[in-house]
């Protein structure tokens, strides 16, 4: 039914209708390309983030001014935040990955519709320049944190407005990610490719995209109100003309919130799909851990409120959406002791992706039970606004997203490319990057304990020790970076072609295809005929064995 | 529809009940939006009963009502174009089309009637008339202004995309074989005209 030329052609081969180098990638609607697009670009904004962070720490390792002046701080710890959740950490997987994998998972030739793909990707870059160039604008950086808080967010003479609709156009881009994803879910599976026999990555997609369409709206009108309220004195936000700050903050996590999981919902996609191939057996609970993900959609839209247990609401929604975020942690719970449950007897090997997989489940555990801690409703008043949260949140969204971002990365890079990257380095890296990540953030839980507050220029000398441990992290944090994606780039720019087909031993349909994958994904149309994780248990598997005594 | 499969495979994907679900799904996007504003409308409505019907009493409901009248009937004339493309009879649709477009246009000037109206009376947002009125009438035209400005954006968006469709039925594109943009692009339409439906009450009628 198609010419020859398409098939066995690799995607990074091909060019369409575009001859040139650069508009053969940007004009191109393979979503296999749209994938390596918003990778290199979300890379480059996460080192930009990184950059800010680094420079905060820097700042604050001893008391008084050190490097930038108060008001240059607080443009970097927002412009830090607003980076990192709006360019990184919302939008990374399913973006990349999900962009890259999900038609390869369900044995699709693309997603539902390729060139609202690539409007999103355009959308994605349009509002990250915006964003970046609101930095350079005159007025000076936005300075309002990423939250936005009003009123200040209305009164602020800094560049406010690019930045609010910067957030705006990037929600956008997500809400026609989701979109297409839940549609391609829907219409694109190949033969045999039931519902239970999705990959759990394809699962942790349908539920975030479902977030995702459902809450992201919310948001986008909110920051409209914002711009509204900038522009016009429409007075909803504003208590002189009678209106109400507090109703921003409702609105605000009303998205923001189920963000949270649009953030770390598809990382447990990942390390569901991680665990199972190097520790070479069925993954442990499938059909609970599918539905935990919807459970965690279904609940996380309930728990906004908890940002918000000093603002002065009735007792009794405190106590109702204190219980409610009590509740979330279960469907979390169900998910780690699956992992751990298919990690039992299983013949482990600690490849790079493996450990990125196990140092997710560790510092994700971390940063879900002092999510709970904050969750009891006289201890949040205790360590409200505090470094602690600072600490938790990053020990959610760096140690657990960021870190199945770098899993996801070392296991499909391969795939991706067809190069292969140093293990040892890789190794290496990660070792750096779990150390220095715990020397980087496990201070601040003491400091915030002890009353540190988070987003100050300056603090008192007693808590210097905790600041200056926490910078010398921040310094092996980068190294650490560093590394990787030095390993990365060599990797790229390595002449040899990795053409392995299934490297790791995988049983889902993403490794049995060529290396790197064809325009159309498969020369033959695979058929499905069995669950995605079929592992012979407890036998090593002679095939396997000897190709990984050839590598 | 990839540029794949127009280039080398010589037919075109199309799933038109794919086109229907990425449809309803972005109409259900665009509910939400106007959700944040509907809250927003319950809590300060919940809060300043009387002055926000005494700010309602000031709108005139009868050029509400005509606005209304006018785009239920474009809402009508799109649902028979598409009627009319699925058996084939083109210029029938083609003048549906242009029909709605025109009813589309009649109440943008009505609205904006309306809004110059106010506007000569020196109610507008951070006007001086308004800002010695009470909160409740403050928030009250702050939300008028808001919602059926945001709904008036939506009719013109609206119109770009009909007026796109109408080329493509022009042209051939969109035939009787071949109609799931016009029924799309309708029920992008029927949004614009429900969300009017919940509008025209909430600031005209409930008083």
């Amino acid at each position: 039914m198609s010419s020859d030329s398409s098939h066995n052609v690799s995607y990074l081969d091909y060019k369409g209708r575009w001859k040139g180098k650069i508009t053969s990638w940007i004009f191109s609607t393979d979503h296999k390309k749209i994938g390596v697009l918003y990778l290199f670009s979300m890379l480059i904004l996460f080192s930009i983030g990184v950059l800010f962070g680094f420079l905060m720490r820097l700042e604050l390792i001893a008391p008084g001014k050190t490097i930038m002046e108060p008001q240059m701080y607080n443009s970097i710890f927002t412009l830090h935040g607003i980076i990192m959740i709006f360019m990184f950490i919302i939008p990374g997987l399913p973006a990349i990955f999900g962009n890259f994998f999900l038609p390869l998972l369900i044995g699709a030739k693309d997603v539902a519709f390729p060139r609202l793909n690539l409007l999103s990707w355009w959308l994605f870059m349009f509002g990250s320049l915006l964003a970046i160039l609101s930095v350079f604008l005159p007025g000076g950086p936005v300075d309002t944190g990423w939250t936005f808080y009003v009123p200040y967010s209305v009164r602020s003479t800094t560049n406010v407005f690019p930045a609010l609709i910067a957030a705006f156009i990037l929600g956008f881009s997500s809400i026609l990610t989701g979109l297409n994803f839940i549609t391609t879910i829907h219409r694109m599976r190949v033969q045999g490719m039931t519902w239970f026999r999705m990959p759990l990555f394809v699962w942790s997609l349908y539920a975030t995209s479902w977030i995702q369409i459902l809450a992201t709206p919310i948001i986008g009108i909110t920051l409209l109100l914002v711009v509204m309220e900038r522009a016009f004195n429409i007075g909803i936000f504003d208590p002189s003309l009678g209106g109400d700050p507090v109703l921003f903050q409702h609105l605000f996590w009303i998205y923001s919130h189920p963000a949270v999981y649009v953030m770390i919902i598809p990382a447990m996609g990942i390390i569901s799909e991680i665990i199972p191939v190097f520790a070479r057996r069925t993954i442990f609970g499938y059909k609970f851990i599918a539905f935990s993900s919807i459970a965690i959609a279904l609940m996380g839209s309930l728990v906004w409120a908890h940002h918000m247990f000093t603002v002065g609401m009735s007792p009794t929604a405190m106590i109702i959406f204190s219980v409610l975020t009590f509740l979330v942690a279960i469907p979390s719970a169900i998910k780690v002791f699956n992992w751990v449950a298919t990690l039992y007897k299983g013949s482990i090997q600690l490849d790079p992706p493996m450990l990125y997989a196990l140092g997710f489940i560790f510092l994700f555990s971390i940063g879900g039970f002092t999510g709970l801690i904050q969750g009891a409703l006289s201890v949040n008043i205790h360590i409200h606004d505090t470094s602690f949260i600072v600490a938790h949140f990053h020990y959610v969204m760096f140690g657990g997203t960021g870190f199945g971002i770098f899993a996801a990365l070392h296991y499909w890079f391969p795939k991706m490319f067809a190069k292969s990257y140093n293990m040892k380095t890789a190794k290496f890296s990660f070792w750096t990057l779990f150390f220095g990540f715990n020397v980087l953030y496990f201070p601040m839980f003491v400091m915030g304990w002890l009353g540190m507050p988070r987003r100050y220029y300056d603090y008192l000398p007693e808590y210097h020790i905790y600041h200056f441990i926490s910078t010398i992290g921040s310094w092996i944090v980068v190294i650490a970076l560093v590394a990787m994606f030095a390993n990365f780039i060599v990797a790229l720019r390595k002449k040899e072609k990795f053409t392995e087909e299934n490297p790791w031993g995988g049983e889902t349909l993403e490794w049995k295809t060529s290396t790197p994958p064809p325009l159309e994904n498969f020369d033959i149309e695979p058929v499905v005929d069995s669950h995605p994780y079929e592992y012979k248990m407890n036998e090593p598997d002679q095939d396997l064995l000897k190709e990984e005594g050839t590598k | 529809m990839s540029q794949v499969n127009e280039q080398t495979i010589g037919h075109v994907h199309r799933d038109d009940e794919a086109t229907r679900i990425g449809m309803w799904l972005f109409l259900f996007t665009e509910l939400l939006l106007f959700g944040g504003l509907f809250i927003a409308y319950a809590v300060y409505r919940y809060l300043h009963p009387h002055e926000f019907m005494m700010a309602g009493k000031e709108l005139n409901s009868f050029l509400g009502a005509l606005n209304t009248v006018i785009l239920l009937t474009s809402s009508l004339t799109m649902a028979l174009s598409i009627a009319a493309i699925q058996r084939n009879k083109k210029n029938l649709s083609i003048f549906l089309q242009v029909l709605t477009l025109i009813l589309a246009l009649g109440f943008l000037i009505n609205k904006s009637f309306e809004w110059s109206i106010k506007f000569s009376h020196g109610i507008y947002p951070g006007s001086e008339t308004l800002l010695a009125k009470g909160s409740g009438e403050i928030l009250f035209y702050g939300l008028y202004y808001t919602m059926t400005g945001l709904h008036a954006i939506h009719v013109v968006i609206g119109m770009i995309i009909i007026g796109v469709m109408t080329l493509f039925t022009i042209k051939g594109t969109i035939n009787s074989g071949n109609n799931v943009r016009l029924e799309s692009a309708g029920l992008y339409w029927h949004l614009v005209d429900l969300i009017w439906i919940f509008l025209f009450p909430l600031f005209y009628l409930i008083l």
